[in-house]
């Protein structure tokens, strides 16, 4: 690792001191970095910045419901093998064909530092994170089919994101710096927003940003809008020519950022008695 | 390394009393970033620092208080200022005892490892000392003294500018002792759980090749059925008057339970005060349900969350309602008998532990463990249910 890289986002993607600073201490203490926070705040994307910023390749590890520890390291495709065995025609002996690495295992084998993703770690099983504990602090894993040692060539960097869906092992948490990434302010999503929208006017920014953060404070929203929402919305409005005076009376497109029907319904007649 | 970390020493203590849980692993990893130069500024010492010592977001709060008292003379909160004044001191006391003997012996890690225990021992001895730290002057652990040289990172102004940042206390929302979201709820009711192999079927892999192999290749899939949560939660919930004040309360948590889908199955009932002879239903839609109904589906698989305050008129506890009278009894044995028709239950208060000094709610104790209704009550709650004790007989 060369620790002139220095991150401090990209062109798409807006970071801030923290983040950062945060961002580039893990880089250096060889640390995984676990990124929490609400949907929307660009935890993911964040990976893919981290990655372009340091010119490292990205690989990407999603992680479900039924996910297993085990998957992320290598597969040993039995099946396929023991079919070959009795209806193909090539030569079975050779176990490395049927072992395909997984994310973990591709990084690992990577001839350059990559950076590695694991997205949305808490989707798992909450014994999952333990069980990958020391693989990822031996940074190598045995493949008992082949009694080999796969070992990293260079150390991955290791971005783990978390929705907060289910409470992380203490002792993986011990192992990682963590930041949780807060809900930008309205100068980040300004500048946010002008990334996807290089072109709105000024004025409509600003309408359309002080009506979102208005309806982010209604208490009570069974879901409240996310970023990615705003920059749909923003690009409706821009579409329609709103004006930006009549951004906190128009109605016509709240569905795209309050997707429940019930918080559609509320703000939909407040905004009608107002007007 | 202890030498050359002392200035930070204060800030470790002070993190530790604020309720920032700081173990072994993570001083030493936030004294590697302080040696690796990573930290310029006192923004990043913030940033950083809090990106090491602080595991989850519920932390930020007390880490920033903690950041403020350790680099600024900053307000505290009263009760938290003597907490960390008594027991700052006993600690380092100690701790500087056990540095002066053992320094030259002992590796960073083993030292680290002493000081903790040390603090351990402290957290539980709550005697002696009421003064602020330093103001005596006497103290190791001088406010002005270290604070002056552990700041030097940064340089005046831009201190002020993390400090300040620190005591807006932007992540007050986030502590988990104080209100709660449905969010944090489904958290901490996720880890009620006991799996079992009734979820769908999956291909059992090995005892598919194990078979094959038998029938000399002839495949023979074998499945099995995935592992699944078997827990089926009943929540009874108290809608008497004296409730109204927590209504928010109890339907977030209705709420969080209703929609988190990880139980094989979830009910919910209200009572009024006390458990009587009806329950209404508030998951489905059966109006009155006969508790006696409820009592014979319970089962080993049943956890049972009782939400109320307990506290009602000794009457409603403790004289016989129904019809026939000889079939009559009373709100305590009705608890009773859904504690012990079940595999585990608790009782969530909504009002704080201090007014729990009611003769119905001694009376509710002696039958289930008592929580409050907080995240952490409910994590407490939680964490007794998954593991099913003997029934409790009449005491």
């Amino acid at each position: 690792m060369s620790e002139n890289q220095v991150f401090d986002g990209t062109q798409g993607y807006i970071s801030d001191g923290d983040l950062s600073a945060v961002v580039n201490a893990a880089n250096v203490l060889q640390r995984p970095l676990l990124i929490k926070g609400e949907p929307g705040t660009g935890k993911t994307r964040l990976a893919e910045a981290v990655a372009e910023s340091l010119g490292r390749p990205l690989v990407t590890w999603h992680v479900k419901s039924t996910t297993k520890a085990t998957d992320g390291l290598y597969h040993y495709d039995v099946v396929q093998r023991l079919n070959d065995s009795r209806f193909g025609d090539g030569d079975v002996s050779d176990l490395r064909k049927y072992i395909r690495m997984g994310p973990v295992g591709k990084a690992f084998q990577m001839q350059e530092p990559c950076v590695l993703l694991i997205d949305e770690i808490d989707k798992a099983d909450i014994e999952f994170p333990n069980d990958l504990l020391r693989e990822l602090d031996d940074m190598a894993f045995h493949i008992p089919e082949l009694d080999e040692t796969v070992r990293a060539t260079h150390r991955p960097f290791i971005l783990i994101t978390s929705n907060a869906e289910k409470e992380l092992p203490d002792a993986f948490l011990r192992r990682c710096v963590f930041h949780y990434l807060g809900f930008p302010d309205r100068g980040r999503m300004a500048k946010i927003v002008r990334v996807h929208h290089p072109h709105v006017e000024q004025d409509l920014l600003d309408a359309s940003i002080e009506r979102f953060y208005t309806l982010r404070a209604v208490s009570n929203l069974r879901k409240a809008p996310t970023t990615s929402e705003l920059i749909d919305w923003l690009g409706l409005l821009m579409h329609a020519g709103v004006s930006p005076d009549a951004v906190g009376k128009d109605t016509r497109f709240l569905g795209v950022l309050l997707k429940q029907e019930s918080d559609l319904g509320r703000v939909r007649d407040d905004t009608e008695r107002r007007a | 390394m202890p030498s050359d970390s002392s200035p930070f020493d204060q800030f470790f203590f002070v993190l530790r009393s604020a309720g920032v849980p700081v173990g072994v692993t993570e001083w030493l990893t936030f004294l590697e970033a302080l040696k690796a130069g990573v930290i310029g500024s006192a923004d990043e010492l913030y940033a950083i620092g809090r990106s090491i010592l602080c595991r989850t977001e519920a932390d930020y709060d007390a880490f920033d208080l903690a950041f403020a008292t350790a680099f600024e003379e900053a307000t505290l909160p009263e009760d938290l200022a003597s907490k960390v004044a008594e027991w700052l001191e006993e600690a380092a006391r100690r701790f500087d005892e056990d540095r002066a003997r053992r320094e030259e012996t002992r590796t960073a890690e083993e030292l680290w490892r002493d000081l903790l225990d040390t603090m351990r021992e402290q957290t539980e001895r709550h005697d002696g000392g009421n003064r602020w730290v330093g103001t005596g002057g006497t103290s190791p652990f001088g406010h002005s003294g270290y604070a002056s040289r552990g700041i030097r990172v940064g340089g005046e102004g831009r201190n002020r500018s993390a400090i300040s940042v620190a005591m807006e206390r932007r992540w007050a929302s986030h502590r988990t002792d104080e209100p709660y979201q449905v969010r944090n709820l489904q958290v901490a009711l996720r880890a009620l759980r006991d799996l079992g192999r009734d979820g769908a079927l999956e291909l059992d892999l090995d005892a598919t090749i194990e078979r094959t192999c038998r029938n000399a290749g002839d495949i023979e899939i074998v499945e099995h059925r995935a592992r699944a949560n078997r827990v089926h939660l009943v929540l009874l919930m108290d809608s008497g008057g004296s409730m109204a004040p927590h209504a928010r309360r109890v339907s977030r948590l209705f709420d969080a339970a209703e929609r988190l889908g990880t139980f094989k199955s979830m009910q919910a009932y209200a009572f009024h005060n006390c458990v009587y002879d009806v329950l209404w239903d508030e998951s489905g839609d059966e109006g009155r349900v006969p508790t006696d109904r409820l009592i014979r589906d319970l089962g080993p698989r049943h956890r049972v969350l009782f939400v109320g305050d307990a506290c009602m008129a000794p009457y409603e506890l403790f004289s016989p309602h129904g019809w026939p009278p000889e079939e009559a009894s009373t709100g305590l044995e009705m608890l009773e008998r859904i504690q012990r028709a079940c595999g585990a239950s608790a009782w969530l208060n909504p009002e704080p532990r201090r007014y729990w000094n009611h003769p119905t709610i001694r009376a509710v104790q002696g039958v289930f463990e008592m929580h409050e209704l907080t995240v952490d009550g409910i994590r407490e709650a939680v964490q007794g249910l998954r593991t099913p004790r003997p029934p409790r007989g009449f005491s």
